[in-house]
This record gives C-alpha cells, structure tokens and sequence, in this order.
C-alpha cells in the first residue's frame, strides 16, 4: 500500500528533527506508564475498528454465506443451495436488462467528466463572474436528491418544462420518463446534471495547484491553449481523471437514487440495485440478492484494482 | 500550430473563442437553473393559476403566496422531519469527529504491532460501495435492536464513513510531533495530549469533516428510507419522499416541499462556499 510507504518515509524524514522520539522519551526518562503501555492505541482504535468490522466486514461475510442459502430473510434457519443462486442469477434475462441500463449511466459519466474538463479548464483561465458561473454549476451537487427526484418529475412530465422550452425549436411532445426507450437517457441526463460540478470543481482544484509558471513558460514559447490543455494540465490531473473514472464505472453499476425515487424501476429503467433492493426486501429472496451483491461487489474491486493497475500510485489515497 | 498567423486573424479567432466560452457557460448555467426556477414558479402559483395556465415557467399572479409552502410545511411534517434530521446530525456529527480523529491519532502518533493491518482494513473498506452490502447490514442493524429507531442511521454513518478518517488523517500530519512532545515532558499522558493537543488543532479538519458529512446525512435518502419506515421518523429526505401518495398531482405542494428542501442547502452553499470546495476536494480525493 502506498499509504503505509508514505506514513514511513515521514517518519524518516522527521525522525533527525525529533530523535527517536520513542526509545528516548522510554529510556531516558524511565516511565514507560505514559506512552509505553502496548494498548493504549487500541484504547482509541476500539470503537472505530469495532464500528468497521460491524459495519463493513460483518456484511460482507454474511452476505457471501447467505448468497449460498435460499434464506427469506425471516426463517430462523438457512437452506444451503450451493451454487443455485449464482446460476439462477446469470440464466435470468432481467440481469442483461439491468447491465444494460447501467451503460446508459456509463455514457452520461463518460459525458460528464469531459464537460466537467471543459469547464473546469476555461474556468482556471480568467473568466468574468468566474465564481459565479463555478458555484451555479457545483450547486447541484449539494442538493437533495429527493428534490432532485421531484424537480425533474416536473421537469419531464408530459407538457412540463423540457417539453415547453423544446416547443419553439419545433420538437413534439415525448413521454420523457413514460417511453421505455427514452426514460434511461432521461434519468442518465438527470444524473450528469447532479454530478457533474463535482467533477468540475475536482478538476479545477488539480489544475491550479499546476504552478503557474508552467503556462507562462509555454506561452512565452507560442504554445496554443490547446497544447497548454495537451501537455501542461492534461497531466496534472490524471490522478484526479483516473480517480473520476473509476467512480464512473462503479458509480454507473451501484445508481440507485435517482431512478428509485422518480421511476421506481418501472419502465425499463430498473437498475442493479433497485433489482437487488426489491429482491431482498418485497420478495424476501435474501439469498438471491445477496449473490447480486456480491456479484456487483467484485465487478466494482475489479475495476478499482484495474484502475490501480493501469495507474499505479498516483497519491489519489492517504497521502 | 501553423506559425504565420495574421494578427487580426489571430484576434478574430480570439474574440470568436471568448465569445464561445461565453455561451457554453451560460447555456450551462442555464441547464442547471432552468428546472430549478420552475420548482420556484410553480410552488407560488396556486392550485387554480396551474389549472388555467400549465406551462410551468409562467409567472406566479402574487410573487408572495407561500400558501403552498404552508401547506407542505404543516401537512408534510417538515418540522418532525427537521427535528429527525437535525437529531441524527446532531450524534452522528459529534460520533464522526470522535471515530475519525481517535483512528487518525492512533494511526499516526503511535507505533504499535497490528497498525498495517488496521490501515489495511480501513482502506479496503472504502472501496466497498455501501449500497451493495444494505442485504447483510440489514441483518446485522436489526441484530443491534435498534431497527426502526434513530440509532440505526446515526450508527451507520459514524461507523461506514472512511472519507472522514482520511481528512483527519491528512491533517494530523501537518500537526508537529514537537507539540506532542512538548505536552509529554510537561506530564502530559496519552488522553490528555489528544484532548487538550490533538483536537483543537484538528478544528479545520472538524470544520471540513463536519460540513461535508452535515450535507450528506442531510441529503441521504437510502439509509433512513431503509431503516427507519415508520412516519413519525421521517427525515427531510424521507418525508419529501411521501409527498408522492398524498399529493399526487399536486405539484404546487409538492414545488414547495422541494424548494423547502433545498433553500437550507444554498444558504449553507452561499454562506460556506470556500469550505466546501475545499471539503468536497478533500473528500472526493480521499
């Protein structure tokens, strides 16, 4: 782990400046009671790894044993099927239909990140209203996601606002939400719309902390805003890019809100999931659900491990 | 790019870009703007203006009538919700800053056997997305007996949120290991160096830790819709949630519950912006 390496070359670093600041405050002053008791760090560490465990560790394991039972979720005991949940998962045309609902959430990020880039670079330029037009388009972010839910209900209803504001410009009426050809890229637009200042604001940081220098340097030698954007901070913000890119995919796979509270998975618009929610909690098939989850769980370590494959130690952790 | 420009062309080329940049910026700020604004017309319009006039972006007749405001705000139950929200906020918040700063103090001021592993553990976690694991953490929450009760969403935002260990993390190493020693040679012992050292100095990363978790338990739908269904633990979150059922198509009411929502995020937004930013990039990044 990268972080563990840059916890210790600290350590080093600082150590000349306050020598061996633990043999010698033990030793010398002989009262190992004030920093020498061998607990007293788990004193601090009890509730905060007691809360992990219970929280993160506790459910992943169950959720691994329960996939292998058939249990309902209320029977005091659990049948072992074995394998049956898996099978029965992959042989089920609806899981083709819920990855396929999840490109649509894959191409609306991809869109993001790249107006969140165009954004983010000519708002690092001197912009008038700069940190207006910056908080406008972050503030979406922040908000509710109910109310998000709520303002693009209205927002796509039949004769609602989309539809009013398309009207001039000639186009007809669409059931924006009701067409199940449509409601996916609907919901993947309201979805862009909620994260994409994120992005943005991310983006922005990564770019200016690129010392300005730099952009004088290359100016001075003709460079073009676009070879600036190519060479200059096209790699001062990989780390934070490739970061932005995992997120996507597994945010693209784990979408539940926004489609939740406005289409209720109805429509074709259902997704992982709101499949392994229902499953679990209106059909008590907790066995099922949970070989969802774990399904999607290792699709989402996948991809972060190739993400730190491909981009190894990019100080994105703990650093 | 090709060298011999001509310097008007140049200019020309110039002025078209800025003028681009300009549009873009406004037609993005319109996307965002556009659908907020008809939330905000429609919930001052009343029942009967909708009725005869439906296009959403038409102005109210009284720029004042907060009647529906009323209405959501009384019939919706916004001020239980507020007192549910607010309550939640209120532990989980003093249970982060607790959990987050003792992991990072243990972490980093102390050399001890099992402290990979730890670090470890806490850096798998946060890659596992909390939504996959709610089947089993269903389970172990009504284990726990506190199923249906406030303690289930206070206890798990404080004990699955990893992003506020990382801040505090972050920032307990720009703190000297002088002071530390300092407080020691003056007699100080391991607690006492945490509380009267540690802490206050921790205040800018309890500042960003308090923020930008403050605004997700205050937006999280997921956790209390979950665990808490009975009506009179709804959250804001929750309880805009069932404006659906009662006022189906009632969407002046329903403007107005959603605007209710949102106003206290763009006064924190408009009042914080700095801390924000700089909370959600430290957040985001871990």
């Amino acid at each position: 782990m990268s972080a563990t390496r840059t916890a210790g070359e600290r350590r080093e670093v600082s150590s000349p400046t306050t020598p061996s600041r633990r043999s010698k405050s033990r030793a010398s002053r002989g009262r190992p009671g004030r920093r020498g008791l061998w607990y007293t760090p788990w004193l601090y560490l009890l509730a905060p790894v007691a809360l992990l465990v219970l929280f993160t560790y506790v459910p992943v394991v169950s959720m691994v044993s329960y996939s292998f039972t058939s249990w309902n979720g209320l029977s005091p005991t659990k049948r072992y099927v074995g394998l049956d949940n898996y099978v029965d998962l992959f042989t089920r045309p609806q899981l083709f239909q819920v990855f396929a609902v999840s490109l649509f959430y894959l191409v609306g990020a991809a869109l993001q990140i790249v107006v969140a880039l165009y954004f983010a670079t000519i708002l690092s330029f001197s912009t008038r209203f700069r940190n207006l037009f910056k908080g406008i388009l972050f503030f979406p972010y922040l908000i509710n996601g109910v109310a998000i839910g709520f303002v693009f209900l209205y927002f796509f209803q039949p004769g609602g606002t989309l539809d009013t504001i398309l009207q001039p410009f000639g186009v007809a009426p669409h059931a924006w939400l009701g067409d199940p050809d449509l409601v996916n890229t609907s919901l993947a637009g309201v979805s862009v719309w909620r994260f994409m200042g994120l992005n943005m604001v991310l983006f922005l940081g990564a770019i200016q902390s690129i010392p300005p220098q730099l952009y004088e340097a290359a100016a001075l030698d003709g460079a073009s805003r676009w070879q600036q954007f190519r060479h200059i901070i096209a790699p001062g913000i990989k780390p934070i890019l490739s970061l932005s890119a995992i997120l996507a995919v597994s945010g693209a796979l784990a979408v539940f809100e926004i489609p939740f509270i406005m289409t209720g998975g109805s429509n074709n618009s259902e997704t992982f999931v709101i499949q392994t929610i229902k499953l679990a909690f209106n059909f008590n098939k907790v066995g099922l659900a949970s070989a969802a989850a774990v399904v999607l769980l290792a699709i989402v370590l996948l991809v972060t491990m190739i993400q730190r494959w491909l981009v190894p130690d990019e100080r994105v952790e703990m650093s | 790019m090709t060298a011999p420009i001509a310097l008007t062309g140049v200019r020309l080329r110039g002025d078209v870009a800025v003028f681009l940049k300009y549009v873009s910026l406004l037609a993005a700020s319109a996307v965002v703007v556009v659908p907020l604004l008809a939330i905000v017309l429609t919930s001052l319009r009343t029942e009967g203006e909708l009725a005869g006039d439906a296009n959403p972006l038409s102005a109210p007749a009284n720029w004042f009538n907060l009647h529906n405001y009323q209405v959501a705000f009384t019939e919706g139950h916004m001020l239980r919700a507020l007192w549910n929200t607010s309550f939640i906020l209120f532990f989980s918040l003093i249970g982060t800053v607790f959990i987050g700063s003792m992991t990072a103090y243990a972490i980093d001021r102390h050399r001890f056997r099992g402290k990979k592993l730890v670090m470890t553990l806490f850096l798998i976690a946060a890659l596992v997305p909390g939504v996959t694991t709610q089947v089993a953490t269903y389970q172990v929450v009504n284990e726990l007996g506190v199923m249906g009760t406030r303690w289930a969403p206070i206890l798990l935002y404080m004990g699955t949120d990893i992003v506020s260990i990382y801040i505090f993390l972050q920032f307990i190493r720009s703190i000297p290991v002088a002071l530390d020693e300092a407080a020691r040679i003056d007699g100080a012992g391991s607690l006492t160096i945490y509380w009267r050292v540690i802490l206050p100095l921790l205040r800018p990363a309890i500042a960003t830790v308090v923020i930008v978790k403050g605004v997700a338990i205050y937006n999280d739908f997921y956790i209390p819709f979950l665990y808490m269904p009975a009506d009179g633990l709804g959250t804001i979150s929750t309880s805009l949630f069932r404006f659906k059922g009662p006022f189906g198509a009632h969407w002046e009411v329903i403007s107005a519950g959603a605007a209710l929502v949102i106003v206290p995020t763009l006064v924190v937004f408009l009042a914080l912006q700095r801390f924000i930013y700089n909370g959600f990039a430290a957040g985001a990044t871990k």
